[in-house]
Formats: structure tokens, C-alpha cells, sequence
């Protein structure tokens, strides 16, 4: 996406008032660590934000000193140190010394690599909150179906494996009056390659094929759920295995279910 | 120091790191909250509440999910509104809904106590008022996007782009500001 747009979309001032979703907000997070300009424009609206605020602030607001009052800081312990004055005192301090000095270049170099560490972690941690804001994202497509599937309206029409494949099924659920129907898949075997699955609707008398659509992208669709639209008068419903993209008219040699609409 | 560092050092609970963020945004937040209450103790207070507030809270602050300004933001305009909805201020909850940044422009005239208007009318030079509630409804109420296209009734997707346009008038007054 170009940056420029992605700037003018006014995403960056809804940022900057809390107003997105949490995953909106990581791949803003993301963006702006990715871009420069990104950063330079959250930073000058939030700028525009606090030269507002301040103006509507009356014109007394109170004392850190309050508020410091009222607090607890974690404590600090205070060590003292006794005096010492043996003679050997600066040669235990050279040697002190020398030892510090190879400690501090120790200490440089974990530093290092503690900071690493952090940018790691840190790259992880987001990589995490990205997946559980998707992971979020799908149950509530998983809810929203399940919905979907409950309503009154619904006629539910059970697919029955044919010949070819005895043990195949299918679901279809019906609701005529949005003309959608949501073939439930998960009883087909993987087509095989170059193959699709076409969803037939079925007049009767005399039989009457109209397609319906196809189960495009059946292996990475993993509830194997698919909507589809449907404004026949359907009195049947069957679905065939055709050649990728689909057949004007079915296969029947190759019917894998087939269901009759209860009236 | 930068700004990420120092909110690190707060959040380690370093109290100079803490009074200068105060420093940095006590008059803000004081802003916010005074246009939800309109009362200039009660901001105050609220303010001192918040403040506190942030630093018991200042674990679940993350960076990731956004700007720290924003973090107390909404933690200031939730207290506020909370205060408003509690008991003693029912009767002047209607105020909540009608009241914009009009209504302290009006009462600074009458009143010396309230803020200092000739800043924020500079500010709000030339925007209409359409623009005024928009940036009013998202920064100083925490309206939601989508009650904030209710109450304008313009659709959902509209608010983004006007409420970007409003603050890039917003940003032109404030360069004409410091210009002069």
C-alpha cells in the first residue's frame, strides 16, 4: 500500500484517539516502525492534540508535590561505607581497577547481546498479539456462521453420498428469502488435482440442472463451509466433481451427494 | 531523552521519569477532562486521580497497541464521564451531550476562572462546526466512530476522512500561531 494514502485515510488521527481495534492499532505499531514518514505524521497530530488540550485547560492545574504526597516509590537502600586506611588500600585499588575495566568491557559486550535479546523478544511479542488479535478475528466469523446457521428462516437440506462415493455427504443450508444457500463440505473427500466440486441446483420434473457455483479452494478452507448464492426454485440439490472451473452441465457419472428439498 | 525511554523509566517506576511526564501532559489531560466537567476543582481533581491512577497502572501499559498520550487519555475521559454519571452530577448529565468547546468559549466571557480562550479560538479559527464536534466527539468525549456518525448523521466511513481533514485545519492554525 502507498504510504502516502495509507496516511491520508485518516487512520493515524483515529490512532491517536484510541479509537481502533487492537489489531488496527499493531499494524499501525507495525507500520510506524517500518516507516519514518508514518511516525513523523502520528507524531505531529498527536502534537495538534496536545496544543488543544492544553488550550482548554483552565488555567491552574495542580502540584506534582500533591500527587508525590500520595504515593508510594519503591525504596532504595542507602549503604554506607566504612573508612579505611591501611597502607595496601591503593594497591587492592589499582588491582580493583584493572578488574573493573575487564568487567566493564564484560559487561559491554552482554549488554550487547542483551539488547538483542530484547529486540527479539520484543519482535515476537507483537508477532504473538498479532495472532491472538486473529485468533479473535476467527471465532468471531465462527460465531457469526454459527448465527448464520441458526436462523429460523433456514431450511436445511441433507446431501446423501451416490454411487461414486457411498460414503460421502454434504449440507446445505438454505435461506430463500436472502437467496443465499452454505454448503457444509466437510463429508467430501479432497478432490483430486485439476478437479473442483460444483454445486448443482436440481429441478425435477423434468430435471433441470442449474449451477449453483463452485467449492473453489477446497483443501485451505478448513471448516470446509462455503456460501454461495441461490435464487432458483430449487427442489433438489447435488453436487458433481468436474474439471477446474466448472462444467455447463454436470457430470453425473461423477454425482458425490445428492438431496431433495423437503416441501 | 526520548519519549519510549522515559515511559520505560516510569514504568519501572522511576518518580522523575513520572513528574516529568506530568509535567508533559498534566495541562492536557486537566483540558480534556475540564471540557467533560466543566468544573474547575473537579478537573482538577479528576486530573490527580488519573495520575495516581497511571502510576498503580503503569504495568499495562504497552507500547504496541499505542501512543502513551492516548493511554491516559482515554484512562482521563473514562474518569471524567464516570464522575459526571455518578449521583451527585445526574442532573447535569444532559450537558455531556450538548456542550462543546462553544460552550467554554461562551463561559470564559463571563467568567474569569475558566481557561484562557484566546489560544483556543486561534485553534479553532475557520473550522466549521461540524469539524469543532467531530474533534470534540473523538479526542475529548471518547465517542466511538460509529456514534460519532449517528450523531452527525454522515455515514461510517466519513468520519475518518472528515475528522482528518478537520485536524489538518487544526495543524495550518497552529503554524499560523507559532508564525506570528
Amino acid at each position: 500500500m502507498d504510504i502516502k494514502d495509507y496516511i491520508a485515510s485518516g487512520i493515524l488521527e483515529l490512532y491517536v484517539a484510541g479509537k481502533l481495534s487492537e489489531k488496527e492499532n499493531l499494524e499501525v505499531a507495525a507500520m510506524a516502525q517500518e516507516h519514518a514518514e508514518v511516525r513523523t505524521e502520528i507524531e505531529a497530530i498527536e502534537n495538534a492534540i496536545l496544543e488543544l488540550t492544553r488550550a482548554a485547560a483552565p488555567n491552574t492545574t495542580p502540584d506534582f508535590q500533591e500527587i508525590r504526597d500520595k504515593i508510594t516509590v519503591p525504596e532504595t537502600k542507602v549503604i554506607s561505607m566504612e573508612k579505611s586506611s591501611s597502607a595496601w588500600f591503593s594497591y587492592v585499588g589499582w588491582a580493583a581497577s584493572v578488574l573493573l575495566a575487564v568487567g566493564l568491557l564484560w559487561m559491554y559486550n552482554s549488554n550487547q547481546d542483551l539488547r538483542t535479546q530484547v529486540e527479539a523478544a520484543s519482535q515476537e511479542k507483537l508477532l504473538l498479539e498479532e495472532q491472538i488479535a486473529n485468533a479473535n478475528n476467527s471465532l468471531e466469523q465462527t460465531t457469526e456462521l454459527l448465527n448464520t446457521i441458526r436462523e429460523k428462516e433456514i431450511s436445511v437440506i441433507s446431501l446423501a453420498g451416490q454411487e461414486v462415493s457411498p460414503s460421502s455427504y454434504a449440507k446445505v443450508y438454505w435461506n430463500k428469502s436472502e437467496e443465499k444457500v452454505y454448503i457444509d463440505a466437510i463429508g467430501l473427500p479432497e478432490p483430486p488435482p485439476g478437479m473442483v466440486y460444483q454445486v448443482w441446483s436440481l429441478k425435477l420434473d423434468p430435471l433441470t440442472p442449474t449451477s449453483v457455483g463452485l467449492l473453489e479452494d477446497f483443501t485451505s478452507d478448513e471448516n470446509r463451509i462455503f456460501a454461495l448464492t441461490n435464487a432458483n426454485e430449487s427442489e433438489a440439490f447435488g453436487i458433481t466433481l468436474e474439471p477446474a472451473g466448472g462444467s455447463e452441465s454436470p457430470t453425473l457419472e461423477q454425482l458425490y451427494t445428492l438431496g431433495v428439498v423437503s416441501s | 531523552m526520548s519519549l519510549d525511554s522515559l515511559v520505560n523509566r516510569f514504568q519501572e517506576k522511576d518518580i522523575r521519569a513520572y513528574e516529568q511526564l506530568y509535567a508533559m501532559y498534566a495541562e492536557n489531560i486537566t483540558g480534556v477532562i475540564h471540557t467533560i466537567v466543566r468544573d474547575e476543582q473537579l478537573a482538577q481533581e479528576i486530573c490527580q486521580d488519573v495520575f495516581l491512577k497511571i502510576w498503580d497502572k503503569a504495568d499495562s501499559y504497552n507500547s504496541s497497541k499505542g501512543r502513551f498520550f492516548t493511554w491516559i487519555l482515554n484512562i482521563a475521559r473514562n474518569a471524567a464521564i464516570d464522575k459526571l454519571r455518578s449521583k451527585s452530577y445526574k442532573k447535569n448529565k444532559q450537558n455531556l451531550y450538548t456542550d462543546n468547546f462553544v460552550g467554554t468559549l461562551e463561559a470564559s466571557m463571563e467568567d474569569d476562572s475558566t481557561p484562557d480562550t484566546s489560544i483556543l479560538k486561534s485553534l479553532l479559527k475557520g473550522l466549521k462546526g461540524k469539524c469543532v464536534s467531530v474533534i470534540e466527539m473523538l479526542y475529548f468525549k471518547g465517542y466511538t466512530q460509529k456514534e460519532v456518525a449517528q450523531e452527525l448523521a454522515i455515514p461510517l466511513g466519513t468520519v475518518k476522512t472528515r475528522n482528518r481533514d478537520c485536524i489538518g485545519k487544526l495543524r495550518k492554525n497552529m503554524t499560523l500561531l507559532h508564525g506570528h
